[in-house]
């Protein structure tokens, strides 16, 4: 156990914390640059252009965010709902085509080394919280 | 508590948890306390079975190695690499040099942030919260780094069976080195805060001692072994991607301090030295990686044919970040596996919580409980749900069990 005048000298933290005062902050303050009273109202005014959201950190450019489905070279020939882990695509029978739930989906990619038309990719979307699982947003066709 | 006030009576008990502001994972304590010494300490794990393995019975393997990236959110690699190696072992592939080497690489960056993570977690249970922000701070230019090379920051998704699924690009390669370099430029400032600083010292020097006996014979692994001084490494005792071209060694805590006490404060230089030979290992790979192939075979459909072809039961292993991980797995022929088994490093870790925890002080709890690198999350495999009833399940009745439900499988 140390002494108590000891103590008082071995803190090297301090001179990192007084230095820290002058930096940056390291973190991106998203998506407004200062807390707005209420965040959905915050969004709300974004939609209708009163405000402008302040930018989030940048997505690398092998990033895998909400998926894109090109139904023109889409031969339905579902597998790629076969490969999918979460179970997240299904088969529209009657258009041989697919949907896809984005609630369920893990964004693992999976889907898109499989398609043998490149029909699915994946984007750099990542904005999804949503109320409803089941909104227009969240389900690709 | 028969007679009298039963507030009065000492020892009396203490419950922590499931949920509990100390802990950052369910798990049940029960302490029996002497005034603010432990006596005697108790837990039950078991409080988040997720069924994970049961979900894998019902897909193939490339789909469960999705699923293997989610049984833990910090080893997004580990998981899925032992189960990898698992199948591929079974399928006799061999994998692709470049591959190994990139499985390495990722691996490596993994065990550095989790072990960042984890330090910034240990300062906050000692009440040091500047410093969890600062290594939490340091932490991110590694998941940058492995958002860059894989394309997400926490679910990986790179490995594939019989190879990777990315490649490290010749562009890549100045990020990389930039991010090893600032954790060179940092580690000597990083060890200075963690390991001069009074308020750590007098917290973590011999508190929570786990003596190499106990550690041996509880069978624990990973960074809690090695700081009790059992020299152990699955890197190392049994290579494989790519460690076995590279020079490791185990990192012992009498290396850095000149002797091995076993407690916290050793836990702490062990995870902390790591993170430096982590980024040597990522250097050497780099400079010996050869060029090729990521794949066993890029046709899935052809790779799903191929399971329907395999026969057998294999282990693979891996040194997670907390330790040794195990997968075991099964395939009839079939697409599905007929058997999965995961036990993650936490799980032999956990039983050391006893003699670390009793004749401690109560204030201490929270630091030791964290000082193992617990993941209860990874290491609850087994639920009863049916009848609501408690009761400790003995070995034998364990092994009758096993047996049943491996005739059921069969049939
Ligand atoms: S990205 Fe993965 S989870 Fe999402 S739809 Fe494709 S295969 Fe399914
Ligand atoms: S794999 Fe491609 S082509 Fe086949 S159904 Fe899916 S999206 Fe269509």
């Amino acid at each position: 156990m140390l002494e108590c005048g000891d103590a008082m000298a071995n803190l090297p933290m301090i001179p990192e914390l007084l230095k820290q005062l002058f930096r940056q902050p390291a973190t991106n303050t998203f998506p407004a640059k200062y807390l707005p009273p209420s965040v959905t109202g915050f969004l709300k005014m974004v939609s209708r252009g009163e405000a402008a959201i302040h930018p989030p950190v940048a997505t690398p450019p092998e990033f895998r965010g909400k998926i894109t489905y090109e139904p023109e070279g889409c031969i339905g020939c579902s597998l790629c709902v076969k490969i999918c882990p979460a179970h997240a695509i299904e088969l529209v029978n009657e258009t041989k085509t697919i949907r896809i739930y984005v609630s369920q989906c893990i964004f693992c990619s999976q889907c898109t080394d499989m398609c043998p038309k490149g029909s699915l990719k994946m984007s750099d979307e990542f904005l999804l919280a949503d109320e409803d699982r089941y909104s227009d947003n969240l389900i690709v066709e | 508590m028969s007679d009298g006030n039963p507030a009065k009576t000492t020892p009396y008990t203490v419950p922590i948890g499931p949920i509990h502001p100390a802990l950052k994972e369910p798990v049940m304590f029960t302490f029996r306390m002497n005034g603010e010494q432990i006596e005697k300490a108790d837990f039950a794990p078991g409080q988040t079975h997720r069924g994970i393995e049961w979900m894998g019975m019902r897909r193939n393997p490339i789909q469960i190695v999705h699923l293997t990236d989610r049984i833990c959110g910090i080893c997004g690699v580990s998981h899925s690499l032992a189960f990898a190696r698992a199948v591929e072992q079974i399928m006799e592939i061999d994998v692709p040099e470049r591959a190994d080497y990139i499985r390495a690489i990722i691996a490596e960056f993994e065990r550095i942030q989790s072990h960042l993570l984890w330090a910034g977690m240990a300062a906050h249970e000692l009440g040091f919260d500047t410093l969890l922000h600062l290594t939490w701070r340091v932490r991110e230019q590694a998941m940058d780094t492995i958002e860059l090379l894989t394309g997400n920051r926490v679910n990986y998704g790179i490995i594939q069976i019989g190879g990777v699924r990315r490649d490290i690009t010749p562009d890549q390669h100045p990020a990389i080195h930039e991010c090893l370099d600032y954790y060179r430029d940092l580690q000597g400032k990083l060890l200075r805060i963690f390991l001069e600083d009074a308020t750590i010292q007098m917290r973590c020097r011999d508190c929570g001692i786990l003596t190499r006996d106990d550690a041996l014979r509880l069978c624990t692994v990973g960074p809690t072994a090695r700081a009790s001084g059992v020299n152990m490494d699955v890197r190392v005792d049994f290579p494989y991607a790519a460690y076995g071209d590279l020079d490791i060694e185990p990192i012992l805590p009498d290396r850095y301090l000149g002797e091995t006490r076993g407690d916290v404060f050793d836990r702490i230089v062990v995870r902390l030295l790591e993170v430096e030979q982590s980024a040597g290992i990522i250097r050497q790979c780099l400079d010996v990686m050869p060029a090729g192939d990521i794949l066993w075979e890029t046709k899935i459909p052809k790779i799903l044919a191929a399971f329907k072809k395999a026969h057998g039961e294999a282990v693979g292993r891996h040194e997670a970040p907390r330790g040794e991980v195990l997968h075991y797995v099964r395939m009839d022929g079939k697409e599905h596996p007929t058997a999965w088994k995961v036990k993650a490093s936490s799980y032999s870790n956990l039983m050391s919580w006893i003699p670390m925890l009793e004749g401690e002080q109560i204030a201490d709890i929270p630091i030791i409980v964290a000082s193992i690198d617990p993941c209860l999350s990874c290491t609850d495999r087994v639920a009863v749900v049916r009848g609501g009833r408690r009761s400790i399940m003995t070995k034998e009745e364990l092994h009758r069990l096993s047996v049943e439900k491996t005739r059921r499988l069969m049939r």
